[in-house]
C-alpha cells in the first residue's frame, strides 16, 4: 500500500447476531403461513415457466442430524439478470429446502453457479458458499473460485436429478460444506 | 476494484461460541476460503417489484385486529452507513421481536406468556436519501431459553440488511442501554468486548415523542472497503 488510506476505520462494523430460531414471521411469513407479506419467495422463476427447474436439499449439523430452522438465501445470476429467492428449512417434508431456478447455462464462457447466504441459530455470522452444477465439470475444472476449493470442491457440486438438482450442505464433519469469505 | 473488508475480528462474534450450545454442532470448523477477488458482481438489491406496505414501518398498527398492543411504545431510528462513513440511501431494513411480555408468534415459542392479538413483531422499512431510518414498535419483553439454567434472553430487536453487495449482508440484534441480563447472554458475549457497545442503543430524549413514545437510537455500519483499488 502506497498511502494510508483515509477513509478506513471511519466507523466500526455493527457486529453479527444469530438470525435465532424464530425468523420465520418476519423473514419468511408466507411460507410458514404468517398474516404478513413475503419480500421474497422460493421462485427465482415462475414454476410454470419452462425454463423452471429446482434446487433442493438438506442443511446437516455436526452429528448429521437436520437442521429444522436454517434460512436459505440464494442467488442466480444469468444473461436475463439477477434472481434471488429466500427459504425456510421448518415447513417441507424432511425439512427440505425448495428453490425453483432458471436452468443453468454458460455466460461469458464460465461456469454457471449459485451463491448462497445460510443463516441459522447457533450461527453467529452468515455464511457463504456456492453451487455448481455436475454436469458443467469441464467448465467448472476452469473456474478459479471452484478450483480454490482444493481436495474439498467435491462439496460445491450439485447433483442431477429428474426434476433439476440436489445440493446438501454440510456444517461439519468429513464433507464439511466449503464456505467462503467474500 | 475496491474489494470489501472482511468481518472484522476485532468486533465480530467468533463462529463457534461453545457457551452459546447451539454453535458446537453448527458453526463451521474449516477455515473460510477468501475469494474477494474473483467476485465480479454481487450488487444488491434486487427487490424486484416488492412494496412494503403502508404500515410495515409501525409495528404497534400493522396487526391490529381488537385495539392497540400492550406495552411501551418506542421509537428506533438512526442511520445505516458503510465502514468509510458513506450513508446507505434507499436500503431496507427487516425487523422483527418478541412482544411487550417476551413471547414471539413463532409457533416454535411455547414460552408461558400471552400472545398479544394486535402485536405481530414483523416489520420493514427503507433508509432515506440520506441513510437515516425510523420505526415505531413495542418494547420487547426479555425471555427464558433453554440454553442452560435458568437462561434469560436480554430484550432485543432482531434485524436483517442488505446494503449494496452482497458482502454488506447483515442479520443482528440492537439491545437495550442499562440491560442487567446483557452481562449473563452468551449471545451477546460471544463478541469480544470491543464489539458489545456497538449493539446496545442509546436512550434518545430529543427524539421522543411527548405522551406518546420514547426513542432510542441505532446506527448499523456495513462492511466497507479499502479505498486502495485492488491490483493483480
Amino acid at each position: 500500500m502506497t498511502e494510508k488510506n483515509i477513509l478506513s476505520n471511519v466507523s466500526l462494523q455493527t457486529p453479527s447476531q444469530t438470525v435465532g430460531p424464530y425468523f420465520a414471521y418476519g423473514l419468511t411469513p408466507e411460507q410458514y403461513r404468517y398474516d404478513f407479506k413475503s419480500l421474497r419467495s422460493n421462485e427465482l422463476i415462475s414454476p410454470l415457466d419452462a425454463n423452471a427447474i429446482t434446487l433442493s436439499g438438506k442443511v446437516y449439523d455436526g452429528q448429521h442430524q437436520i437442521i429444522p430452522d436454517a434460512m436459505i438465501e440464494l442467488w442466480q445470476q444469468d444473461s436475463r439478470g439477477q434472481h434471488w429467492g429466500r427459504f425456510g428449512s421448518g415447513t417441507l417434508e424432511e425439512n427440505k429446502y425448495l428453490f425453483y431456478i432458471h436452468t443453468p447455462e454458460i455466460v461469458d464462457d464460465q461456469a454457471p453457479y449459485l451463491t448462497v447466504i445460510l443463516f441459522m441459530r447457533g450461527q453467529l455470522i452468515h455464511s457463504y458458499t456456492r453451487i455448481y452444477y455436475e454436469d458443467f465439470s469441464t467448465w467448472n475444472e476452469k473456474d478459479e473460485v471452484f478450483q480454490l476449493a482444493g481436495e474439498r470442491k467435491s462439496t460445491l457440486i450439485a447433483r442431477k436429478t429428474s426434476k433439476g438438482y440436489e445440493f446438501n450442505i454440510y456444517m461439519q464433519g468429513e464433507k464439511e460444506t466449503v464456505f467462503f469469505d467474500v | 476494484m475496491n474489494l470489501f473488508n472482511s468481518f472484522d475480528p476485532e468486533v465480530q462474534p467468533s463462529t463457534l461460541a461453545p457457551a452459546y450450545k447451539s454453535t458446537i454442532l453448527r458453526a463451521p470448523l474449516k477455515p473460510l476460503i477468501p475469494i474477494k477477488k474473483y467476485i465480479k458482481d454481487l450488487s444488491v438489491p434486487v427487490y424486484g417489484d416488492f412494496k412494503p406496505g403502508d404500515l410495515d414501518h409501525d409495528l404497534t398498527k400493522n396487526s391490529i385486529v381488537n385495539g392497540q398492543p400492550v406495552g411501551e411504545r418506542i421509537i428506533v431510528h438512526g442511520k445505516v452507513l458503510n465502514e468509510n462513513g458513506q450513508p446507505i440511501p434507499n436500503t431496507l431494513i427487516e425487523i422483527w421481536q418478541a412482544n411487550a411480555c417476551g413471547r414471539y408468534v413463532h409457533k416454535v415459542d411455547q414460552h408461558d406468556a400471552p400472545l398479544d392479538p394486535n402485536f405481530l413483531g414483523a416489520g420493514r422499512c427503507m433508509t432515506d436519501a440520506t441513510g437515516h431510518y425510523q420505526f415505531y414498535s413495542i418494547k420487547p419483553g426479555a425471555y427464558p431459553w433453554g440454553n442452560h439454567y435458568n437462561a434469560w434472553r436480554p430484550n432485543h430487536i432482531h434485524f436483517s440488511l442488505f446494503g449494496t453487495h452482497l458482502a454488506q449482508r447483515l442479520v443482528t440484534q440492537m439491545y437495550f442501554p442499562g440491560d442487567p441480563l446483557l452481562q449473563f447472554d452468551p449471545i451477546f458475549l460471544s463478541l469480544p468486548p470491543k464489539g458489545r457497545n456497538l449493539l446496545i442503543s442509546t436512550f434518545d430524549m430529543d427524539r421522543t415523542e411527548e405522551n406518546f413514545a420514547l426513542a432510542y437510537r441505532f446506527d448499523f455500519v456495513l462492511r466497507g472497503y479499502n479505498a486502495t483499488p485492488f491490483e493483480k
